[in-house]
């Protein structure tokens, strides 16, 4: 079961009382909507190419509501900052991202693809719920929004993870892909998130170190926009 | 043609459509199974220019926009297959016979997009010769695939909004920008003039014959330039045809279109062919076993 | 397996059939269908039926013309026109 009382872990966003800086809050924002922009473009390279037509249609849906997620995020960020979502998503060096290793790997072959998706959703709940529990009310608000638009991404991570456990090359992607998973959350969800997916808490990927692929990735996202800066679209 | 087929022909001609399950002559079934297999074909192949772009999109509205209209074409490509296996043929083998070469996809789909322009474009006046043809099948005589023109159709319209918004933003911004429109439009007017195909009358068109489609190649573009030139025109862009014009009858009189590349173009000899059909056909290798994995 | 979709456009609308999709499962299907007959929110709800549950009827027997019916196996109209007419010509006196 889920804790409930003094044990449960509490993220950030759930410290009553402590207030946060205005830098501290846009941070975080952008660590959650990094997370959600960089595994949104990830997932929609499977466009066209899944494994099934019908399976490419419902995979491209998530990869658009991850977008979504994040351009939520670069809006609320923005204000505190400044400036607009997509100069946050597009203009920003790749050094300056805030996301987690796990989003970052590119893998383009199916067992890895949906191990990634089982394990980011499951870890991205955790999240979720503390910032639910936010005294944010804005970001309370917006994670209650994402969270209903989850189902679907549950629906379906689950779906996958139950039709591939006996997969060995599922297994085993999980496996490698559990210290990522883990750098995804603050350190105190953690326990809970390895409680939910039934292993035990290793030392994590952490968030703050770029692999490689992040800035190869960057290159070609920002590749037409950087053409011709400052231009519309 | 024997007395049966006369007649079968006979009640299509009027207006009349078959079902699946109802007795087809095999020569409408054959050229039935080998149109929508290559419009499905087409949707499938037509992804891997544009899911390119997906990625360089640069913008979060533009990036969320193609990759929608993208995913429109994915399902599309779902719902013509479809009808195509009811017809009797299994999708592993559509895949089969579209990588080996023996089944087509349209010509358009053969050749290389090289900027953001091409994105506009594409969107813009590929995707409306394409509605064109499309719509011409909305009254097909075999009903299961005239019922998903329907959908089809109604995707497309979002798809025309986009195609115009990416042109005009482009239109409306920098110089080079304007450029990228037209280099686009240079390097896009010969492919869509061979689109819809060389004039063959539509009585010697077995496609209309068979009232697959409502009508015949020369009818769609002049439908096509009849649209688009003067919105092409009224954006400041040139045609790179000096033989454009329309005659006080309304008629298009243009360049003759290279039919020789045409033909060449949909034998699997364009630009990028062989390495698209090479692309899909790793990701189907790779990803068989996920197929047999959720079969079992 | 074929799952048949039917789809209702809007509350209190009869549900059409809309396509198919081919799905391992019923959980699949769900999963597939969403996304392929409603990701613009274009439908109200979806009813996904194995194909071979579907019983079709396609063939009739109507021998002996049994008019009464069908709408069209009346003739209302003149019949009408002969009551009026009887009964203006009572009312303007015999």
């Amino acid at each position: 079961m889920s804790g409930v009382g003094s044990t449960e872990p509490q993220g950030h966003a759930g410290l009553a009382g402590v207030s946060r800086t205005k830098a501290e809050r846009a941070q975080q924002l952008l660590s959650l909507a990094d997370d959600e922009l960089i595994l949104g473009w990830r997932d929609s390279e499977w466009t066209g190419i899944a494994p099934t037509l019908e399976e490419d249609v419902a995979f491209s849906s998530i990869a658009q509501n991850e977008i979504g997620h994040a351009r939520a995020l670069y809006e609320l960020a923005a204000v505190e900052l400044g400036t607009d979502a997509d100069a946050l998503a597009f203009d920003r060096a790749p050094d300056d991202y805030r996301c987690a290793p796990l989003v970052e790997l590119h893998l383009l072959e199916w067992a890895h693809t949906i191990a990634r998706r089982y394990l980011y959703e499951e870890a991205d709940r955790v999240r979720i719920e503390a910032l639910m529990r936010s005294d944010d009310t804005e970001l309370a608000g917006l994670a209650a929004k994402i969270d209903r638009e989850e189902t679907y991404h549950r629906l379906h991570a689950e779906l996958w993870a139950a039709r591939l456990r006996d997969e060995p090359r599922f297994r085993s992607a999980v496996e490698e892909l559990w210290p990522y998973a883990l750098g995804v959350l603050e350190p105190e969800l953690r326990p809970e998130l390895a409680r939910r997916v039934g292993l035990e808490v290793v030392p994590a990927q952490e968030r703050g170190a770029h692999t490689p692929e992040l800035a190869e990735l960057w290159d070609e996202m920002t590749e037409v926009r950087r053409s011709i800066p400052g231009a519309q679209w | 043609m024997d007395a049966r087929t006369q007649e079968f022909l006979g009640y299509v001609q009027d207006g009349g459509q078959v079902e699946a399950t109802d007795w087809l002559p095999d020569e409408y079934r054959q050229k039935l199974i080998k149109f929508i297999e290559m419009h499905a074909n087409s949707e499938l192949m037509g992804v891997l220019p544009e899911r390119e772009w997906i990625l360089k999109a640069p913008t979060l509205q533009r990036k969320l926009a193609l990759t929608a209209k993208v995913q429109d074409e994915v399902g599309h490509a779902q719902l013509i297959y479809r009808v195509a296996e009811d017809l009797g043929k299994p999708r592993d083998e559509m895949f089969a016979d579209l990588i080996s070469g023996k089944a087509k996809f349209h010509n358009v789909f053969h050749y290389p997009t090289k900027t953001w322009g091409d994105v506009g474009v594409i969107a813009w006046l590929v995707d409306a010769a394409a509605i064109i043809s499309q719509k011409a099948l909305l009254k097909c005589s075999y009903a299961p695939y005239a019922r998903i023109m329907k959908k089809i159709c109604w995707e497309e319209s979002f798809h025309i909004l986009h195609g115009r918004d990416v042109i005009l933003a482009l239109m409306t911004g920098t110089d080079a920008q304007r450029e990228l429109v037209q280099e686009a439009l240079n390097r896009w007017w010969g492919p869509l003039m061979q689109f819809h195909g060389n004039p063959i009358p539509r009585e010697e068109d077995p496609m209309f014959v068979w009232r697959i489609k409502s009508q015949g190649n020369e009818e769609a573009r002049q439908q096509f330039l009849e649209g688009y030139v003067p919105q092409i025109w009224e954006l400041g862009l040139t045609v790179p045809d000096p033989n454009l014009r329309r005659t006080d009858d309304g008629v298009w009189e243009y360049s003759e279109p290279d039919w020789a590349e045409l033909k060449s173009v949909v034998t699997g000899h364009g630009p990028r062919s062989q390495d698209r059909l090479a692309f899909r056909a790793r990701f189907l290798e790779q990803e068989q076993w996920v197929r047999d994995a959720i079969a079992a | 397996m074929i799952f048949e979709v039917f789809r209702q456009e809007k509350k209190g609308q009869a549900f059409a059939h809309a396509g198919s999709v081919e799905a391992p499962d019923a959980a699949f299907a769900d999963a597939w269908a969403r996304e392929q007959y409603g990701r613009r929110g274009e439908s109200e709800a979806l009813w996904l039926v194995p194909r071979t549950s579907i019983h079709a009827i396609t063939e009739w027997a109507d021998e002996f013309d049994l008019k009464y019916r069908r709408v069209d196996g009346y003739s209302i109209k003149s019949r009408l026109a002969e009551a009026r007419e009887r009964a203006s010509a009572k009312s303007s006196g015999a």
